[in-house]
């Protein structure tokens, strides 16, 4: 018999937290015995609850305890348990595996708050003259030798607050919302864009080519502008199309003000990666005056962090476009670090990958004209993200009218 | 270092309506004000060489020395024409100043407004000015004669951003920062074409933003205007907040309050 003891503690009762977590014990087959429960006495006293958890193998205790930690279940007062890495690039065996919810690790008997964490990576555990630091790693940073947390004892994880009745989302739940107030939407969207500016933390945009297809671009250059957008992950093709439009008047040959596709009109796209690339690049484009608007040219004046990552049906690239996925999910890495609040608008690949890489209190939102983007987006573990069903152009017209003011 | 012109609020009132922020229920709290003054002016002192003019008990306004006029080319100032009576008696006070400090004064002609640096601003390669609310197109075609150099018309359309310096201001000789509401359509696209261009949204617009003093890699701008703040520390320049309250419920801030005689 293997067992494990948890304990629960806060509006556990309240929040259903309970119920959910002896729910899902039973549902993964492992028994439990309840060891001591103490009820707060009022509304804001919270309670307090200690389980035993009885499987009949210690795979399935795992599974289980993984499970139940999301919800908040703290397993024992036992140290986490480290273990080399074998190889560079491999965690050992019976690695943790982390979700993108704040999490700690215990070691000699503190809880130590993991770092930069994101979800499907490792917790890398190192000694330095302050004391002992967790960090969340992606498997290619493994080096052998490194200490990665085994098993899930001595592993706590905070679940995500529950929302409350009076939050200005709350009337969209995690729902993909259709049919909801679209307007209502987009200003509960700018209260979070403006509060977590206020808060000094950064605003993170993801953007698909649409957003230039759909004329939505000089919206999108507006908030830039205006200080609105810390950093911009998109791809190769939402750059080329913008400074297409800029440098042609067309988007994918389409000329914008017509809607008329141009004569050799597709040719313009790779003879305006042609001219970014003998610039040597977008700033420097900028800077010798080649390029003079647009979003790509706005994120240069504004100072914003862009991180354009490849893929394998891009033209060209661009020379800004890092076309090793491993390095360009490490630029992202890196660029996401602050980040208060994420806008994905009009990109699917692009969302999941930065999705996969935000920590669950990063409020995220999902703008796409097709819901399966949003869908695929929350199926992957993104729960904090909101789904809003819409054309990006009125949504980034309507957004950049809250933030901006209304001309 | 860059040298400015500046006048004590000794003075200082709000006795008249001019403008779509001067209303005579809503008075300046006037030691606040000399409070405000005396900040931005320990600030501008610390990074530019500051000449004073003696305020001058008829003139509400005289702190307001951008609209003194605008420095032409060395030592060669051209003075402003007022647009309404209630400014005009500051013209000969600013008029002395200059001649006793060794400047040769220009004066536009009778039927020619024209209020100095409040509409005439510094561009780098060119000069940017607004017209329509107080300076009038006739003074840009002269301004642009003295300075030999040209000197680009903005249409101002919206009366509470009645001189160019409350709707925009020169970042480097590339970069303006600007509030788009403030311009005409053709405005805009002028202003596009030659320079690199930053917005401030409405909100901090009227909190004054654009009336910011630019002095080397400082940004002495009006407080509350955080968004911009946190854009240009971004671009790694040092902005310093000043309280401004008491000037702006005359329609002025902290350029407003400074002229620049050398940059």
């Amino acid at each position: 018999m293997h067992t494990e003891l948890i304990t629960l503690e806060g509006h556990i009762i309240d929040s259903l937290t309970l119920s959910k977590i002896l729910d899902i014990l039973v549902a993964a087959g492992v028994d439990y015995e309840i060891r001591s429960f103490r009820i707060g006495k009022s509304h804001d006293e919270p309670s307090h609850a200690e389980i035993l958890v009885i499987a009949p193998d210690e795979q399935s205790l795992q599974r289980a305890l993984h499970e139940v930690q999301q919800h908040g279940a703290v397993i024992s007062q036992e140290d986490a348990n480290l273990q080399p890495a074998p190889q560079d690039g491999v965690f050992p065996e019976g690695f943790y595996s982390t979700t993108n919810l704040e999490t700690f690790v215990r070691i000699e008997d503190t809880w130590i708050p993991v770092e930069r964490i994101e979800m499907d990576c490792g917790i890398r555990v190192t000694r330095n003259e302050t004391g002992w630091r967790a960090e969340c790693v992606p498997l290619h940073w493994a080096r052998q030798g490194d200490l990665f947390v085994v098993g899930s004892a001595g592993v706590r994880v905070t679940p995500m607050p529950r929302r409350e009745a009076e939050s200005v989302f709350h009337f969209m739940g995690s729902e993909v919302s259709i049919e909801k107030p679209k307007t209502r939407i987009v200003q509960a969207v700018a209260r979070a864009v403006r509060e977590t500016k206020l808060k000094g933390q950064k605003v993170l945009f993801v953007g698909g080519p649409a957003i230039v297809h759909t004329g939505a671009a000089p919206y999108l250059e507006r908030l830039i502008r205006s200080g609105w957008i810390d950093v911009l992950f998109a791809g190769n093709a939402l750059a080329t199309h913008d400074i297409e439009r800029v440098l042609y008047g067309t988007s994918l040959g389409v000329a914008l003000e017509t809607g008329v596709p141009e004569t050799h009109g597709h040719e313009h796209h790779l003879r305006a990666i042609n001219t970014i690339r003998a610039a040597g690049g977008i700033r420097q484009a900028v800077e010798k005056g080649i390029l003079k608007g647009g979003i790509m040219h706005a994120c240069v004046v504004a100072g914003v962090k862009v991180v354009l990552a490849g893929s394998i049906r891009d033209d060209g690239p661009l020379p800004d476009v890092i076309t090793d996925t491993v390095r360009a999910q490490d630029a992202m890495r890196e660029a996401v670090q602050g980040v208060g609040v994420a806008l994905m608008v009009a990109t699917t690949l692009h969302s999941i990958a930065t999705g996969n890489l935000l920590p669950a209190s990063v409020t995220t939102f999902c703008i796409d004209a097709n819901a399966d983007t949003v869908i695929k987006l929350t199926d992957r573990g993104s729960h904090q993200a909101f789904g809003i069903v819409t054309d990006c152009a009125f949504f980034l017209k309507e957004l950049a009218g809250e933030l901006c003011g209304k001309e | 270092m860059a040298r400015v012109l500046m006048c004590p609020p000794d003075h200082y009132d709000l006795r008249y309506e001019i403008n779509a922020w001067m209303h005579l229920e809503n008075k300046p709290d006037l030691p606040l004000a000399v409070q405000q003054w005396q900040r931005l002016y320990e600030q501008v002192q610390r990074l530019a060489q500051v000449e004073l003019v003696s305020p001058a008990p008829e003139c509400p306004d005289m702190v307001f020395t951008a609209n003194a006029g605008l420095i032409v080319g060395e030592k060669r100032v051209l003075l402003s024409r007022f647009r309404h009576p209630e400014r005009q008696p500051e013209e000969p006070h600013f008029r002395r100043w200059f001649e006793e400090h060794g400047y040769t004064v220009y004066t536009m002609p009778e039927d020619c407004p024209f209020e100095g640096e409040g509409d005439i601003l510094w561009a780098g390669e060119r000069y940017l000015a607004g017209y329509r609310k107080r300076t009038e197109m006739c003074a840009h075609r002269i301004a642009a004669e003295y300075l030999q150099h040209e000197v680009l018309s903005l249409e101002l359309v919206d009366d509470r951003w009645y001189h160019l310096d409350t709707a925009l201001f020169v970042l480097d000789e590339h970069t303006v920062v600007y509030y788009p509401g403030a311009f005409d359509p053709y405005a805009r696209r002028v202003i596009e074409e030659h320079y690199n261009t930053l917005y401030v949204i409405q909100e901090e617009a009227l909190r004054f933003a654009c009336n910011s003093v630019v002095l080397g890699n400082t940004v002495l701008m009006p407080e509350g205007c955080w968004l911009l703040k946190s854009l240009l520390e971004r671009k790694g320049y040092e902005v310093i907040p000043v309280p401004m309250t008491e000037f702006i419920k005359s329609g002025g801030a902290c350029k407003c309050l400074v002229m620049f005689l050398e940059r």
